[in-house]
């Protein structure tokens, strides 16, 4: 692989990894989203058991 | 657009993108393979102007309407602007590198005046959660928004102005200066970010929206 051809596809790595990076954040916000929307069922389900 | 559609076909222009900058436009003669980096490093680019564009445009709608709504959305705007933004340095400066033998060069007035724009809009955010949440915040954030905006025009023009330079000048007042199967690849590769853009946009809105419907719901059963 020449000097040439390794930064090519360093700039296009670049760009693939942040979107890859990106997702992995987002995907992480939502599971936490998630967990706290299960809790909140939780309570009202506890709240409106309790009478 | 819906968003499975819109990631659907930010995905399938990111692959027509990438497959027309390696196997359908032709090496540059001068610079050989290293040219292909142009293909994403100058929508990367303009995709920033773009998102800080709709970021301004949003803060104005807040000062105009004190819509919170608008508020966030100027936010997320501008947060994809930095991201697109960094992008862009990275690869030109990995671009610099191979054409120049530098990872980057002060004298160079397009260079300077794009890290001063993304600076300015990194600052953005350190105004922004520096203070508490509420109208004062949302204020202070759409003027900032504005004012940033005035930097694009000065970052574009910059190169064509400048007298010294070595970085490269495509498009100028005699149209794009290459070859048609070049610029269809840039197009295309224009696009696929402006979709990718308008896909993490539209994600990461959502999620903020969630994030902020949650909460209330939070304070609500407490």
């Amino acid at each position: 692989m020449t000097q040439s051809e390794k930064y090519t596809a360093a700039a296009y790595l670049v760009v693939f990894l942040a979107v890859l990076v990106y997702v992995v954040i987002i995907g992480s916000k939502l599971q936490r989203l998630q967990r706290e929307v299960e809790q909140l069922v939780s309570r009202v389900r506890e709240s409106s058991a309790d009478g | 657009m819906k968003l499975p559609v819109l990631a659907a076909a930010c995905t399938g222009l990111f692959g027509l993108a990438t497959a027309l900058a390696f196997f359908y436009a032709p090496t540059d003669a001068d610079q050989g393979l290293s040219q292909r980096i142009f293909y994403f490093h100058v929508p990367l680019a303009l995709t920033s102007y773009v998102c800080f564009g709709w970021g301004a445009w949003k803060a104005l709608r807040y000062l105009r309407t004190r819509d919170a709504r608008a508020d966030l959305e100027s936010y997320v705007a501008i947060h994809q602007g930095v991201i697109f933004a960094a992008l862009t340095l990275l690869t030109g400066s990995i671009w610099a590198r191979i054409s120049w033998g530098v990872w980057w060069s002060w004298s160079e007035d397009q260079l300077v005046l794009f890290l001063v724009l993304f600076l300015f809009y990194c600052a953005y955010f350190m105004l922004r959660f520096s203070v508490e949440p509420g109208p004062a915040r949302a204020n202070m954030c759409a003027v900032y928004a504005l004012f940033g905006v005035v930097l694009i025009p000065v970052s574009f023009l910059a190169i064509r102005l400048s007298k010294r330079f070595i970085h490269p000048v495509v498009f100028n007042s005699h149209g794009p200066q290459m070859t048609g199967s070049q610029f269809l690849t840039f197009c295309v590769c224009l696009a696929a970010m402006l979709a990718l853009f308008a896909t993490l946009y539209s994600i990461e809105l959502a999620g903020k929206r969630l994030d902020g419907a949650l909460r209330e719901l939070k304070e609500l059963l407490a």
